[in-house]
């Protein structure tokens, strides 16, 4: 393989595994600009990734299986916003709890599966994870290196960049889009104008939380390639959160953001041994570091727009004094 | 059983706050086009009562009538939706948005009127694309003020909106609220100033411990009548001058500088002395720089330049601590007591704690002397508290403020640093805290008194030095100065020559 | 508007005032309580009576001396990490990163075990704790350096730390410190000098000296908390950092210092495990206690005391799922989720602590 074509499977390695990376933090972006931080981002996943799985096994649909994982994202979602908005419980405790919630149902859910179906049965249909693995648009996907870097994707991927334009817009261009940042800012302004607080947070929670999910499906069905495995979701949801800070709350520079992290964790099989030997576990470590100093960087060029929202973490109850 | 004009009735309402009963079974009508002005001490529940009108707070019982039909306000939309507009003290502003932006939010696609048209029917002033961060208090009360009406409101609540205005921007207001007036909507004006009061309302309606002690024609009452409805008791509101017998310069400011955080220039070549035996007022409107040289004073701010000399050391650049052990005895009341100076969540002997933990020796703390000195303050400075295991931000206002000041005092410092030291606190209590500042004055104690009312700078303070945009305008005599005077310096309005006399 | 209020539109929340210490105590009972009738109501789903299930994981945990015994090895690290994390916690810093410092202190006291092994056996000993401590104290300070000089979250930045040094314990297992005669990359049995030593527990039996540590720790971060200058600064910091500068007090090292104690005692849980009940490195060491800590910390409201409960019920939780799994088959994962419904209806129960739904009167005009 010439050293160009090394470079483009790199960079399409780092695109399929940017994806999850971005619908994590894409869904984490919209929970914190309404104003609550949702540690719960890696159990949302892990949510997505096994109640999608579970509709490919059992119902061979791949339009069922991100239903069904929209749908379980949103239900952990609800339950944390039940807890943190209506029962005005720690935004941290709870978040974490999802996450250690998450976790469990999905490991239990798929040793339940394993043990109840004989070995090496429990996988997905080859049509359900046709739909989902990268697809081929003929001609177009033959265009010299664009067509493998831009034609020639999972549906999830082009979904899940729609889905960071129509973020983007919406947090910025429009009406309800302004009504949720002032919630997220400053959630006594947002209801001293009528903006129902509760509501606004209860529907971008929830969303972010189906869009958590999706990223999940996106883990146990293009990743994993329909095999369930124990601890598929792996930490992503935590490198999901630091790159929420990474992109500075902007769904477009987190597909950038994305796209680096996924570029750092598959870096590794595509530097060739005699270029430079570093253990895999070693460049296993790599997107958490970057993640650290991405912290420190951005702790250090402090700006006043470009923050986390200011009600982040603290919980609105209209009459309190 | 209500008139035509009657805009708003107000019928048994109640309202309490675990066991503090903030309003109990208050009865009061609103008439339109007239300006109510709601007069009652701090404490005596005029914001619970209109948080109620404007959807903030439920009622715990009581109904609202508007034009007479019972209506129940669940929501501020609620209240917007019913035509009510409720100007906050603490201003509800996203500081991220431009002024544009705060007014649209919460607005339907179709919108209200325009904030354009409505500037320009009242000649108001504002850049509607400028951030709110970037405003004064002034502005931003005019983008709030801009906010109730272009959702149409006919009924404006105002709390305490006079507070951080200048003399001269508190005239440009109430020739609004008069304009308004003359609109036929009905106005409240929530207020603790006599003299406002006076001033700008046609009827006054007075609250006193949460209850409704009668509503008068503004033409019929005076401020004897008023003060005693207000405390409840006949009060001499005079705040006494003690005669100074001043001494020695204890603390000397020179060309001090202040860089904040943003960048921005807190002070700018600050200068003045304070002596011992006197109290020296600092006016200004509010975010001056007076909270900038209250801190780089105690230490807590970075200096940019220019000398802080306390009894003759250097102080300046030194951490509270440093200071400390310099030996120097400076103490501060800051503006926000539980925010900076006491800890809310702790009792009192752990808060007096806070000062003296490091003269005990070895490694573990004996809390047996601070509940000694505990009990013995709560007596001396009759605290009411009903023990002193309970955390200080269950006491009131006027409690913490003496357990604050008590503390400090206790110290036996030379120079005394209180940044509005009476805000919240009732009458009563505010008389307490100038009493105990005039008892340090005549010790020989060198107070710094960070003000906002001018009537009690002037009456209080030996020499006031006025503050605006972070550079001292002018240092008066106070025997000699007016509030005309003071509020024309405050707006920073004097050249750089005019200062030279200072 | 209508015109008379409907039931609905009467109802409302509104603050309490403060509860009896019984009361708060009885709504969190009750919530537990809630959360194993969810459990339960879960366990009926899945075809099992959860009466007799529950009754199995009981005397899973505690039905014997033996089993006892193992429900104290679980519980000694946990309780410990949490005592550590939690000192973190009371100074408002939002230390997530047990399970790192955790590894850190493994990494450490294993580098002794298998390098300096000639020792004789309690220098050694002291000296693997030493070394842990200083390892888990130090990775503590990195965040709370970053903290104090930028202001960087700390949440997020002790998560990140955790999985640096996970992998880099993969790293020495799959390469420097791999076990050359084993199989597959796993790294050596410590010799016996660096084993610890086991002492009796009245009516139980040997458990390795970890559990005279941990209720040494208990009652020391009592008496620290309670009784230090130390901890009254710490306490001051977390609750009003402004009033704490505003005391004189050295913000920045009562952070670092806080940190440094409370990473040390989390780098001290891992020499405990390595050379107490692991006998060897592994990639494993941590297990998740650091995070389940955080919940323990919570759910104990901070207090020494109430650590040590909640950690020892905790434990029994965990080894009775162990149980469970063993007899029932149900994957020992469903410890997790019966962990996350019990905290879940905890932290909902805050808030009937802390609010009322009042109904409004009508007055009558």
């Amino acid at each position: 393989m010439s050293f160009f074509d090394q470079l483009i499977a790199f960079l399409y390695a780092a695109i399929l595994a940017s994806v999850p990376l971005l619908y994590g933090t894409l869904g984490e972006i919209l929970i914190e600009k309404s104003g609550n931080l949702n540690l719960g981002v890696e159990g949302m996943m892990y949510l997505g990734a096994i109640t999608g799985f579970l509709a490919a096994f059992l119902m061979e649909s791949a339009l069922m299986a991100l239903l069904f994982a929209f749908l379980a994202g949103m239900a952990g979602a609800a339950l944390y916003a039940f807890i943190t908005v209506t029962l005005k419980a720690n935004q941290n405790v709870t978040g974490l709890t999802l996450t250690i919630f998450g976790t469990g149902v999905a490991n239990f859910i798929g040793e339940t599966l394993k043990e109840n179906y004989p070995a090496g049965t429990v996988v997905v249909a080859d049509h359900v994870k046709r739909a989902l693995l990268p697809l081929n648009m003929g001609a177009l996907s033959d265009i010299p290196v664009a067509g493998r870097l831009l034609f020639s994707h999972s549906i999830l991927t082009y979904l899940v960049v729609l889905i960071a334009i129509g973020m983007s817009l919406y947090l910025n261009r429009t009406r309800h889009g302004l009504n949720l940042r002032s919630v997220g800012e400053n959630p006594a302004a947002a209801d001293a104008v009528g903006i129902n607080v509760s509501r606004y947070k209860y529907i971008h929670i929830l969303l972010g939380g189906g869009i958590c999910g999706l990223g999940g499906a996106y883990i146990s069905l293009v990743t994993a390639v329909g095999n369930w495995q124990p601890n598929i979701v792996g930490g992503q949801g935590w490198i999901a959160l630091a790159l929420v800070i990474f992109s500075s709350w902007s769904p477009l520079r987190a597909v950038l953001g994305a796209l680096i992290f996924g570029a750092l964790s598959v870096l590794r099989l595509y530097i060739p041994k005699e270029v430079i030997d570093i253990p895999g576990a070693i460049f296993s470590m790599l997107p958490f570091v970057v993640t650290c100093l991405v912290l420190v960087i951005s702790s250090i060029r402090m700006r006043r727009e470009n923050q986390q929202p200011a009600g982040c973490g603290i919980n609105y109850f209209r009459e309190e004094r | 059983m209500t008139e035509p004009t009657t805009a708003i009735s107000l019928r048994g309402l109640t309202k309490a706050f675990g066991p503090v009963v903030a309003n109990d079974r208050i009865d009061l009508d609103v008439h339109r086009g007239e300006i109510l002005a709601l007069l009652g001490e701090n404490g005596s529940g005029k914001t619970t009562l209109m948080n109620m009108l404007s959807g903030i707070y439920q009622p715990d019982a009581g109904s609202i009538l508007i034009h007479g039909k019972p209506v129940s306000i669940r929501s501020p939309k609620d209240a917007i939706d019913l035509g009510i507009g409720m100007i906050h003290q603490h201003f509800k502003l996203v500081d991220l948005f431009s002024a544009r932006e705060n007014i649209l939010l919460g607005q339907g696609a179709k919108g209200g009127l325009s904030p354009d048209q409505v500037c320009a029917r009242l000649g108001l002033k504002v850049d509607l694309d400028k951030k709110v961060y970037n405003m004064s208090v002034s502005e931003k009360q005019t983008v709030e003020i801009l906010k109730v009406l272009t959702r149409g409101a006919d009924v404006l609540i105002l709390d305490e909106p006079t507070a951080v205005l200048t003399p001269q921007e508190i005239e440009a207001l109430f020739d609004i609220l008069r304009v308004m007036k003359q609109e036929g909507r009905a106005i409240v004006i929530i207020t603790h100033k006599l003299e406002e009061v006076m001033d700008i309302s046609d009827r006054v309606a007075v609250l006193h411990k949460g209850k409704n002690v009668g509503a008068i024609d503004t033409a019929q009452a005076d401020r004897f009548v008023l003060t005693e409805m207000m405390v409840g008791r006949r009060v001499d509101l005079d705040i006494q001058r003690v005669p100074a017998r001043v001494g020695d310069t204890i603390l000397d400011v020179h060309q001090l500088c202040v860089t904040g955080s943003d960048g921005h220039q807190e002070l700018q070549n600050v200068s003045f002395t304070l002596r011992a035996g006197e109290i020296l007022g600092i006016a200004g409107v509010a975010g001056s720089g007076q909270k900038a040289l209250c801190e780089a004073i105690a230490g807590l701010q970075e200096v940019s330049g220019g000398s802080i000399l306390l009894d003759g050391k250097r102080i300046d650049g030194l951490s509270p601590r440093e200071i400390i052990q310099r030996g120097v005895s400076l103490a501060f009341i800051p503006e926000d007591r539980l925010g900076m100076g006491l800890v809310g969540s702790m009792n009192i002997p752990d808060n007096l704690l806070l000062k003296s933990y490091r003269d005990q020796d070895g490694a573990f703390l004996s809390r047996k002397e601070a509940r000694e000195q505990a009990r013995e303050m709560v007596q001396r400075l009759d605290i009411a508290t009903p023990n002193l295991t309970i955390p200080v931000r269950k006491l009131s206002g006027g409690n913490v403020q003496k357990v604050l000041l008590g503390r400090e005092i206790n110290l036996s410092p030379r120079v005394l640093i209180t940044a509005y030291p009476v805000r919240g606190l009732d009458i009563g209590a505010s008389m307490r805290i100038y009493d105990m500042l005039n008892e340090q004055k005549q010790k020989g104690v060198g107070v710094l008194f960070i003000g906002e009312d001018l009537d009690v700078l002037l009456s209080l303070c030996d020499r006031i030095a006025v503050l605006s945009s972070g550079r001292v305008r002018a240092i008066v005599d106070s025997r000699f100065a007016t509030k005309q005077l003071l509020g024309m310096k405050m707006t920073g309005l004097t050249t750089d020559k005019e200062d030279a006399y200072a | 508007m209508p015109e008379r209020a409907t039931l609905i539109d009467r109802l409302h929340v509104v603050q309490r005032g403060e509860l009896t210490p019984a009361r708060t105590w009885a709504y969190r009972l009750l919530a537990v309580l809630g959360a194993l009738v969810t459990g339960g109501l879960l366990l009926l789903f899945l075809g099992l009576n959860p009466f007799s299930v529950y009754a199995t994981m009981l005397r899973g945990a505690l039905g014997s001396a033996g089993m006892q015994k193992e429900t104290i090895k679980l519980m000694i690290p946990l309780c410990l990490a949490t005592l550590g994390v939690a000192l973190a916690f009371k100074m408002r810093f939002w230390n997530i990163g047990g399970e790192g410092q955790i590894c850190a202190g493994a990494i450490a006291a294993s580098y002794f075990a298998y390098f300096h092994n000639g020792l004789p056996s309690w220098l050694l000993l002291i000296v693997m704790a030493v070394a842990a401590i200083l390892a888990g104290g130090l990775w503590g300070l990195i965040p709370a350096y970053f903290k104090t000089r930028f202001g960087t979250n700390e949440t997020l930045f002790t998560l990140m730390l955790n999985y640096i040094v996970m992998y880099f314990i993969t790293y020495l297992r799959e390469g420097p410190w791999r076990n050359p005669e084993g199989g597959f990359a796993a790294m050596p049995r410590f010799t016996k000098q660096a084993r610890l030593p086991e002492v009796p527990i009245p009516g139980v039996g040997n458990v390795h000296i970890g559990w005279i540590v941990m209720l040494v720790m208990v009652v020391a971060l009592f008496i620290y908390l309670r009784h230090t200058k130390q901890g009254y600064e710490l306490t001051v910091v977390g609750e009003n950092e402004m009033t704490a500068r505003y005391a004189g007090m050295p913000v920045k090292k009562i952070v670092m210092r806080t940190m440094f104690i409370s990473a040390g005692i989390c780098g001290l849980v891992g020499m405990l495990q390595v050379s107490g009940p692991d006998r060897q490195l592994t990639d494993a060491v941590a297990n998740g206690r650091g995070f389940t800590a955080v919940s323990v910390a919570w759910l104990a409201r901070l207090s020494p005391g109430g650590i040590l409960i909640v950690s020892f019920l905790f434990s029994v939780l965990q080894k009775g799922c162990s149980m469970m799994q063993t007899e029932y088959r149900i994957p020992a994962s469903m410890s997790d989720i019966l962990q996350g419904v019990i905290l879940f209806f905890v932290l909902g129960s805050e808030f009937f602590i802390r609010y009322r739904i009042a109904l409004r009167k009508e007055a009558r005009a």
